[in-house]
């Protein structure tokens, strides 16, 4: 008989989650719960200045405090060949300052001592003497002709500019603004804003003399990437690195470049022989590790009357920091900013940027979305909604216009991207529907005669997800696929290891799912581990949405192939042949005979102890997987608002979030992951920035400043789902991780700009504090959060 | 010199005060001497080799080492552990028994009210507060309770889940 999936816990389950177990007990394996033998502790000092010449260093009071062990300069690390370390994309970042401090919070020593505290008493003991240089804290600033260069250690570099890149038909998307009947345009600004996951970065480097191995514990969501950067930058042998990441405290994109801390720590083990440990506190972690966002976004819309969109040109100005540090893949200067409108039906597009340095943090990390996508789903989802008030329609009659429909798949982009599947209009109903969209504009109307300020907001996308295929995507030159590792034991156990990384997504209670899917073994019976470059096999980790798209590939391919082999091993043991064999979850029979049959356990027993004659013992294989294409969930995310008039606050009154991710292989993580999703998009929204003085001193630098939301400000969620399978993932799945954070902002804002839009405001820039929402309130005007800036044509 | 973090009890660097304290630790009394600095979230830590109280901002912002304090929670990261002498704590630690998971660690597991689990020691302890107070609170309640605990992960809808479970449960086991 047929196993019951959904009670070996298989794909469908609401299986509960298997790294419960120790988090609850608070018995986690975070970085900093390790202790090794002989360990020392290692503290950063940071350039309290933005922009600075480093005159001079004296460390000699911080040697005279007992217990300090070393402490490490520029100095120190140049005669080492590493002052400077290249960055994921193809620049380089300094490990400790040598010539210049370049943004506020940037390394220029590190002590080393017996413990922690005494590391800090030394780091205030250290005496830096600066001299101050002009600080620029914005594109307009990097961009003007007599700005001082931040980068004056490249050759050949031109003022502040990173790059100028440019992506679409220029003469077509000319041609439709030439036959348009209405032109709509859009400009704002996406704030800075730091993923700012509960734990810190933070390594423990132990170098080995006796056998030549280095051993870093590290909170890294890609420790392959990791490992491949330090033996090219320390030029270690790669088999002598094994990076360890332990569980992670949440990542977010913040935990995939590789920091100066890593490197330094390691340095400073091979340099005592001892074990050295560096815990970030969380001041260093906001304002020195990857930011998200930080980006100009204008545009404008070619429109016919009756409300079809005819093209749409854009062009972006993003502010890098000090260091171009973006990690995304390498083809793409400002990632995947051209998926933007790729759910809507556009004949033409246009998209320039334009990138700058400045002296702030370096970064452009994919915040909790895939390469720059959240940026472009936010500018689309407020240029749409701007046009549809432009045209005087509906919402979402609007969208529904536009939308790309269920018989145009496959459908190409604008800017070239394959959408393969999707329900839009579908999706779109049903949180119509949920939200009570029909009655809403009376609803509106009637509110407003008694004084109170309703607005409802729609904000629809899909986004590419789950980079990706080789031929398109790569960091560094290597190629971004996955990879998976099972073996079956003898008893039908198994341990399953892939090149992914957790950080709380629940990878340990998934993939076991999907193995439990393919090969009928229960999901308890099968282990999972990640993060031991020494055990799992190679892989581009986990960030982007990118797990399930292409490691949960691999994990079915993997158990397909064992599956394979299983097949014959049941065949010899039936004695027939392997054509006469059928195959149901956990079992193969005889075609002819649905009793006779074997189950997958006493196929792998026989792997290890009746093998047909001529096969190779064991039950064990690895697959890599390189997907044909990105997967492509869509969203249809709708809230209600009501904006107090006489304040600017606004509360939130119902969240209506419809997702269609594909088949879904734990719907209980799947919602997690959307709740936490828009919860970042809620913070986003209405109080989540870091800002910066004009001296560039970090405005965000801790909790009391940039503000997070807590259990009391955050809205509940109403979810529904909607299932389109994707059409090439081997179980039917795209990514979700990411698709609330993406969709979610402009949802809030479309719904704060319509509760205020009979004032004739179009646009409020995020985060929309009170103030902000008041000033749009009381004067009828935009509302921005950027300084003036020059967009070139 | 022996390091602080090598040994059970931390052993400071010469020549650095220490004070000799007693606290009471899940039900335990545990002596250790201490540097007066020493923050009470880096002696269960390092000292105690209790690490399920974690570190997350220094700020007394993020709960993530909430703990219990003469049944009261409280951020370990801003109290001296001297000023911990002669009392009583609770952490994560003391919630399970070794054969029964606590309601609270029950509710958390059920209603999927952790992604990473960097948050959920300090959310546990604060929600455990809660229902010694509230044994029936409501959902705003709830979340009022635990506004001093951030959480990046789960968007709190689930967290709230979590405390409700429990807070059943443990109504119905004392009945």
């Amino acid at each position: 008989m047929a196993l019951d999936e959904i009670k070996i816990g298989g794909m469908g389950a609401r299986r509960r989650r298997v790294e419960d177990n120790r988090f609850i007990r608070g018995k986690g394996n975070y970085v900093d719960d390790i202790v090794l033998q002989g360990m020392l502790h290692m503290e950063i000092l940071r350039s309290p200045m933005a922009h600075a010449r480093i005159k001079s260093i004296d460390v000699s009071k911080a040697y005279e405090i007992p217990g300090v062990r070393l402490v490490l300069t520029g100095e120190m690390m140049a005669a080492r060949n590493l002052a400077w370390m290249p960055t994921l994309s193809y620049d380089t970042q300094a490990v400790l300052a040598t010539d210049k401090v370049r943004f506020q919070g940037q390394e220029v020593a590190a002590v080393i001592a017996d413990d922690p505290y005494i590391a800090k008493d030394a780091c205030q003991a250290i005496v830096v003497e600066y001299e101050a240089l002009p600080v620029i804290v914005n594109p307009l600033q990097a961009m003007a002709s007599d700005a001082t260069v931040i980068r004056d250690d490249k050759e050949n570099q031109p003022g502040n500019k990173v790059f100028d890149w440019e992506i679409g038909d220029r003469e077509a998307t000319d041609k439709a603004f030439a036959e348009a009947d209405v032109i709509s345009k859009m400009e704002l600004h996406y704030p800075r804003s730091h993923p700012s996951p509960m734990e810190t970065c933070g390594s423990i480097a132990d170098f080995n003399r006796a056998t030549g191995k280095l051993t870093v514990y590290m909170t890294s969501q890609a420790p392959h990437i990791v490992r491949a950067a330090v033996a090219m930058v320390a030029e270690l042998p790669e088999h002598m690195i094994r990076i360890v990441s332990p569980d992670l405290g949440g990542g977010f994109g913040n935990k995939v470049p590789i920091y100066p801390g890593y490197v330094i720590s390691i340095l400073a083990s091979i340099l005592t022989e001892r074990p050295v440990k560096w815990i970030e506190d969380k001041t260093g972690n906001l304002i020195s590790t990857g930011f998200g966002r930080d980006v100009y976004l204008k545009g404008e819309m070619a429109l016919r009357k009756d409300g079809k969109i005819l093209g749409m040109r854009m062009n972006t100005i993003s502010d890098h920091g000090a260091f171009y540090a973006d990690a995304q893949p390498s083809k793409f200067k400002i990632g995947l900013m051209h998926s933007t409108f790729a759910c809507y039906d556009l004949p033409a597009a246009h998209l320039t940027s334009t990138g700058y340095y400045t002296n702030k943090a370096p970064g452009g990390v994919a915040y909790r979305c895939s390469f720059r996508v959240t940026e472009a789903m936010f500018f689309q989802e407020r240029m749409i909604h701007a046009a549809a008030d432009d045209l005087g329609m509906d919402q979402a009659e609007f969208r529904r216009m536009n939308l790309v429909k269920d018989d145009m798949f496959p459908y190409r982009t604008a800017f070239g991207f394959l959408t393969d599947s999707g329900q839009y209009e579908k999706c779109l109903n049903v949180g119509m529907e949920a939200i009570g969209y029909s009655t809403f504009k009376q609803e509106q109307e009637e509110a407003r005669k008694r004084g109170k300020l309703l607005g409802i907001g729609i904000s629809t996308m899909t986004e590419p997800l789950g980079a990706g295929n080789s031929r398109e995507y790569d960091i560094l030159g290597i190629k971004m696929f996955d990879s998976a590792e099972l073996r079956v034991h003898m008893t039908g156990k198994a341990i399953l290891r892939t090149g992914a990384m957790n950080q709380g997504q629940g990878h340990q209670t998934t993939w076991a799912q999907i193995v439990a899917h393919e090969l009928g073994i229960p999901a308890d019976d099968i282990t999972v581990e990640e993060g031991d470059t020494d055990t799992a096999p190679f892989g581009m980790g986990t960030y982007a949405s990118r797990s399930t798209p292409v490691a949960g590939a691999a994990v079915a391919m993997v158990s397909r192939k064992i599956r394979a082999k299983a097949r014959k091993i049941a065949a010899h043991l039936l004695e027939v042949s392997e054509e006469d064999i059928e195959w149901e979850l956990g079992r193969f029979y005889v075609r002819s005979n649905k009793e006779r049959g074997v189950t997958i356990q006493d196929c792998a027993l026989a792997a290890y102890s009746n093998m047909p004659d001529g096969m190779e013992p064991g039950l064990e294989n690895n697959a890599y997987y390189d997907p044909p294409n990105l997967t492509w969930p869509f969203a249809a995310y709708f809230v209600k608002v009501e904006v107090d008039a006489e304040t600017g606050v606004w509360d939130v009154l119902n969240v209506v979030a419809v997702d269609d991710c594909g088949v879904r292989i734990n719907p209980m993580i799947v919602e997690g992951q959307i709740m936490g999703g828009l919860t970042e998009a809620y913070a986003m929204a209405s109080m989540q920035y870091i800002t910066f003085d004009e001296e560039g001193n970090c405005i965000g630098s801790n909790y009391m400043d940039y503000l997070l939301p807590t259990a009391w400000e955050t809205p509940g969620f109403e979810l529904h789902e909607v299932v389109t399978p994707c059409p090439h993932h081997p179980i039917g799945a795209k990514g979700i991780g990411e698709c609330a954070t993406v969709a979610g902002p402009a949802a809030f804002v479309n719904a704060v700009v319509n509760a205020v839009s009979h004032t004739g405001v179009r646009n409020i820039d995020m985060p929309m504090m009170p103030n902000r929402v008041y000033e749009a309130l009381t004067t009828g005007k935009d509302v921005s959060g950027m300084p003036p800036v020059r967009i070139s044509e | 010199m022996s390091s602080l973090y090598d040994e059970v009890a931390p052993a400071p660097a010469e020549g650095v005060p220490t004070r000799r304290i007693t606290v009471t630790v899940n039900g335990e009394p545990r002596t250790i001497d201490v540097e007066p600095r020493l923050l009470l979230a880096h002696m269960l830590r390092q000292g105690l080799k209790l690490t399920g109280t974690h570190s997350g901002c220094d700020t007394s912002n993020c709960g993530a080492c909430t703990i219990l304090f003469e049944g009261r929670p409280i951020k370990s990261c801003t109290m001296l552990a001297v000023q911990a002498d002669g009392h009583s704590i609770e952490t994560v630690e003391g919630l399970a028994t070794s054969s029964e998971l606590h309601p609270i660690q029950e509710g958390f597991k059920e209603e999927h009210g952790l992604h990473c689990g960097f948050c959920t020691p300090g959310m546990m302890m604060a929600s455990k507060a809660l229902l010694e107070k509230n044994p029936n609170p409501t959902e705003d309640e709830v979340r009022w309770a635990l506004s001093g605990n951030l959480c990046r992960c789960t968007g709190y809808q689930n967290i709230v889940k979590s405390v409700l479970w429990a807070a059943e449960k443990m109504r119905a086991e004392s009945n």
